[in-house]
């Protein structure tokens, strides 16, 4: 198996104003598991591709397992790839689809067959290799799909958004399947998935990309605990980070300051934030820290904040309640609730955000501040 | 409901009389070319042979040099229906897939080709031909006819609806872009491929004004021509023509029965109409 190593990498295309992947600086290790999030458009197809070698780089460094792979086509770079849509050959029965690879480097016959099987067997489709494409399902195909890859024990596996087009609990069951794959055969992975849920359970660690722009590359508890900008913190966890742009102002002691709510930054923060007196920053809470001051007793919460309930969203075991601060009822944010308190819409709760847990981040450049 | 009915009656009406109107020649020839009597247009006509006979069958293979022109067309229409099929498919592939420079002006230029009528470019093929001195022969036959602009739309335009990951994943497992066009493409293509082999083969079969051209002498004649060549000012022998008429639209209806799925889903794929 093999390490990567992405030094400066870009990607302009011809006619286009900006880079589609701007210096991209990336060191996966052996054995690694990496997932490549973002939105549409933010290039993280495009990074996957230019690994694969389908995409020409425009400057910058490639390596795979220390060796310049820029100028090689996709078929000596000894990778595989795992497509969205699967592309296996329609015309092709299972067997020949994983076998193709294999034919084509001219491996032995019965090597070919060992192998086809054997892969086959990882993945549960031995009673398959016979069938056509258009005759199975979609997590069928993807098994194939997975399979094709798997049989020619590729220093590195590319996955693009393998599981976007499986219905909601295959997607579950086959996400938990590739995890399991990925110990099985202890292999370099490279994942592009949209869905940062995916990304989070999936990955050892996560690249998040916007606009062509690697955000951040660290573990999923890092992304969440301690994202570098307000972009990742939004963009990791769900229902995302509540944010609200206001000002410190600092008197007796320093204050943030919004349309929404007021409240006394805590004593061991304020050291950071006196830099920023006077000017906008963003105050970022996430969901799940927000407390019910009546309920929650034991953790260090900030100073009180009156709400109002505005909508509820009960998933079973938690309930998402849709609330607004006192001061503006046009702003709406969200926290994670028990189940069993029964709020109703309407209610006026008093709130708590974990002290440890409040985030600031600077307006103009989004970067966190702490 | 009732409104529904009377369309549907309606609609099969209009088929029905469409229908006639395109299968009545058809039968007319067929009833005379079953005619014993050589005066079939002497008034009253009549739709049905008064003496049924097949010597006008016998005599298209007995008399005429029926079995050389059958030989000279079976060849011209094979070569250039295999030809087309190849070289359309290989064509439409690169302007499909491949990403070279001028791509788009070359197939602007093939494409712009078509508005110019095939009339106005029988002289100038003809004087080329004639230069290269192949006129009364095989390959002034053939050659003219190996490829056609059409059919290299009509397979880019399929290739292009083959999804671009296919051509990636053969690619990373080793392919060549010939290979990919060969061993992927190609087999995935077959109502395309079909639709072309039918469209050419319905040409080539049937092309007159082009063997009229290019040969003069009774040994190079093909089919369509060779029957046209019965027709005299004096003297038509008519149920003669028609038995021959009969016999060389055969093929192309056994084809057409045979490979008529194929025909119609490469039409449906390509968006072109036939």
């Amino acid at each position: 198996m093999a390490t990567i190593q992405i030094e400066n990498l870009e990607k302009v295309y011809p006619g286009a104003e900006r880079a589609t992947i701007q210096k991209a600086n990336l060191s996966i290790q052996d054995k690694e598991f990496v997932v490549l999030v973002g939105p549409s458009g933010c290039g993280k197809s495009t990074l996957l591709r230019m690994i694969a070698g389908l995409e020409e780089i425009t400057s910058g460094e490639l390596q795979i397992d220390g060796g310049r792979m820029n100028e090689l086509s996709p078929k000596d770079r000894d990778i595989a790839m795992v497509f969205q849509n699967y592309a296996l050959y329609p015309h092709m029965t299972v067997f020949d689809n994983m076998a193709f690879g294999l034919k084509l480097r001219k491996t032995p016959k019965q090597e070919i067959k060992h192998k086809v099987e054997h892969a086959a067997k990882i993945l549960d489709i031995t009673h398959l290799l016979d069938r056509r494409p258009k005759d199975m399902s979609g997590g069928q195909r993807q098994r194939v799909a997975i399979g094709r890859s798997i049989v020619r024990d590729p220093k590195v596996f590319l996955f693009d958004e393998p599981l976007s087009n499986l219905d909601a609990k295959l997607r579950v069951q086959m996400r938990a399947e590739i995890k399991k794959l990925h110990r099985q055969l202890d292999a370099t992975i490279v994942y592009v998935t949209h869905d940062q849920i995916e990304a989070m359970t999936m990955g050892d660690r996560i690249v998040v990309l916007k606009d062509g722009i690697v955000q951040q590359f660290d573990s999923p508890m890092n992304l969440f605990n301690n994202p570098q900008n307000k972009f990742v913190a939004g963009f990791i966890g769900s229902p995302s980070m509540n944010f609200i742009e206001g000002k410190i102002v600092m008197q007796k002691e320093a204050t943030f300051k919004s349309k929404d709510l007021q409240f006394a930054v805590p004593k061991d923060l304020r050291p950071c934030l006196k830099p920023y007196e006077g000017k906008n920053v963003v105050f970022g809470f996430r969901p799940e820290y927000i407390y019910d001051k009546a309920v929650e007793k034991g953790k260090r919460l900030s100073e009180s904040m009156e709400i109002e309930v505005e909508a509820l969203e009960p998933i079973g075991s938690e309930t998402f309640v849709y609330f607004h601060f006192s001061g503006n009822p046009d702003h709406s944010f969200c926290f994670r609730s028990n189940s069993q308190l029964a709020y109703a819409v309407g209610d006026k709760i008093t709130i708590g955000v974990d002290i440890d847990r409040l985030r600031f981040f600077e307006a103009d450049t989004e970067k966190r501040i702490m | 409901m009732k409104a529904l009915k009377i369309q549907k009656i309606l609609f099969f009406a209009i088929l029905g009389i469409a229908t006639l109107i395109y299968i009545g020649p058809f039968l007319f020839s067929l009833s005379i070319s079953f005619n014993a009597d050589k005066n079939v247009f002497d008034w009253p006509i009549k739709l049905l042979p008064e003496t049924f006979t097949l010597d006008n069958y016998k005599n298209v293979w007995n008399e005429l040099p029926f079995e050389k022109w059958l030989f000279n067309s079976v060849l011209v229409t094979l070569v250039q229906t295999v030809t087309n099929v190849f070289f359309s498919a290989l064509a439409g592939f690169a302007f499909a897939r491949l990403e070279f420079k001028g791509r788009k002006l070359i197939f602007g230029l093939l494409l712009s080709s078509l508005m110019i009528p095939g009339i106005i470019l029988l002289v100038p093929k003809f004087i080329i031909l004639n230069e290269f001195r192949m006129i009364n022969s095989y390959a002034g036959l053939i050659i003219p006819g190996l490829v056609g602009v059409t059919n290299i739309f009509l397979m880019k335009q399929f290739f292009e609806t083959i999804p671009k990951d296919l051509e990636q994943a053969a690619l990373i497992d080793g392919c060549s872009y010939f290979r990919i066009f060969w061993q992927v493409f190609l087999p995935i293509s077959k109502p395309a491929l079909a639709a072309v082999a039918i469209y050419t083969f319905q040409g080539s079969w049937n092309e007159f004004l082009w063997p009229v051209i290019v040969t003069y002498t009774e040994d190079m004649y093909t089919l369509p021509l060779g029957m046209a060549s019965l027709r005299t000012e004096l003297l038509t022998d008519w149920p003669l023509l028609m038995a021959g008429t009969i016999l060389i639209s055969l093929p192309t209806l056994v084809i057409f029965i045979v490979f008529q799925r194929y025909f119609v889903q490469g039409v449906a794929s390509s968006g072109l109409k036939g």
